[in-house]
């Protein structure tokens, strides 16, 4: 037989998110607007709503991230005629002219990433969902990883600014930045709320309930 | 620390007592083995000279030109916020501010909110509302994307540089050399230390 763990919450303690704080919390589940005593930060037992709230920002990545990848990021304007360019494009445009290291980091930054950290949460929220005590540890690393890796994916929404900043030469050339490039800052921004919003310790209240 | 202290775990809320730490060491979290607490001797100190350091590499990669692009005998010299007034002007204001929050706004409000912690309480008088500023400092941090930035430059240039000579300007060295003061500033940090030291002049 395991042994009952002690957490926070079951000993009606409350660990400040933003100072990590031990402060004495209300009875569990019950929402409050209490405050750290040391930071003043809200303090919440586990993150508000965290499953709806993260399922809906995953949901809404995920459409943002169609028209992200398939309207231009960019169109060149020189001479009157005009390119325009989306990511993979742009990826296919470095893999032809030899410079694969380019279009790697591209592809991953941009497709891959994405992609992956959509996936990782959407596992993670299914499996919170059902209980599961599938790995827990490594759940958690995925969580982090996920934290970590989702700011990269900017990469090419700077390129499109400095692109546009430098090649600014009137009718001899101007790029112009396309609405792809809104939609996938907006799916970087919503992925990055969607992890903020996923609280890792669900993972690991599942082990609670089952022991009681 | 001088007394163990009891902790729960930001990642699984598992309670655990913390003993005190000595010299350069860590707390882990047994069951999830998240860092519960990285002791760093002199933090303090090192943040605060490598935030000074950050403000003045801040300074120059703001004032000094940027990129210049060379096609024939034109020339377009930018600065760090001309793509960002350029995206305003095509009419992306989000993207504009997206932008510039991520690459100008949230690493100088954090060197600034780092400064305005660490140096009246390195002398002994906490500043004014230091809780709410340090809060926002840590709530900020995910947001300061430059070494991202960094990244998107060298693609760029790479990118332009079969159509124009691309000459990097004096800002573009500043900001490099940013992106590793400003990790080596957060690395230094000990947030610990300063919540310690607030309390005990409190």
């Amino acid at each position: 037989m395991k042994t009952r763990l002690p957490i926070a919450r079951n000993a009606s303690l409350i660990s400040c998110h933003s100072c990590h704080l031990l402060c004495k919390g209300p009875k569990k589940y019950v929402v409050s607007t209490m405050k750290c005593p040391r930071c003043g930060a809200i303090l919440h037992s586990r993150k508000p709503n965290s499953i709806a709230r993260t399922w809906a920002l995953i949901l809404a990545a995920a459409i943002f991230y169609v028209p992200a990848n398939v309207l231009p990021i960019t169109t060149v304007i020189s001479f009157g005629k005009a390119q325009s360019d989306t990511i993979m494009s742009g990826v296919i445009y470095f893999i032809a002219t030899g410079l694969w290291p380019i279009a790697l980091v591209i592809f991953v930054a941009s497709v891959f990433v994405p992609l992956v950290k959509l996936t990782i949460l959407t596992f993670l929220l299914i499996s919170v969902q059902r209980k599961s005590t599938w790995h827990q540890k490594d759940r958690t690393r995925l969580y982090r990883f996920t934290e970590i890796v989702g700011r990269w994916s900017m990469v090419d929404v700077y390129v499109v600014t400095i692109l546009v900043a430098l090649v600014n030469l009137g009718s001899i050339a101007t790029i112009q930045a396309g609405p792809g490039a809104v939609f996938f800052a907006a799916v970087v921004v919503i992925t990055m709320f969607a992890a903020m919003s996923f609280d890792p310790r669900l993972i690991w209240d599942v082990k609670e309930d089952t022991n009681e | 620390m001088n007394a163990p202290i009891l902790m729960a775990c930001h990642e699984c809320d598992l309670l655990q007592t913390i003993q005190p730490l000595m010299g350069k060491a860590s707390a882990k979290c047994y069951r999830c083995e998240a860092v519960l607490h990285r002791r760093k001797p002199g933090s303090l100190e090192r943040t605060l000279a490598f935030t000074l350091a950050g403000l003045i590499l801040f300074a120059l990669a703001v004032s000094f030109p940027f990129l210049s692009f060379k096609i024939g005998a034109q020339i377009q010299q930018t600065t760090l916020i001309t793509g960002v007034k350029v995206l305003f002007e095509q009419g992306l204001a989000g993207l504009a501010t997206v932008v510039l929050l991520t690459t100008i706004l949230a690493p100088m409000l954090q060197l600034l909110g780092l400064l305005y912690v660490l140096l009246p309480l390195k002398l002994g008088r906490p500043a004014y509302k230091l809780p709410l500023v340090f809060r926002w400092t840590h709530t900020l941090q995910p947001w300061s994307m430059m070494e991202v930035f960094m990244l998107g430059i060298l693609v760029s240039m790479v990118k332009l540089m079969k159509m124009a000579q691309i000459i990097p300007g004096i800002s573009v060295y500043a900001f490099l050399a940013l992106i590793f003061v400003l990790a080596a500033a957060s690395a230094s940090l000990d947030p610990h230390a300063v919540w310690e030291r607030w309390e005990n002049h409190r």
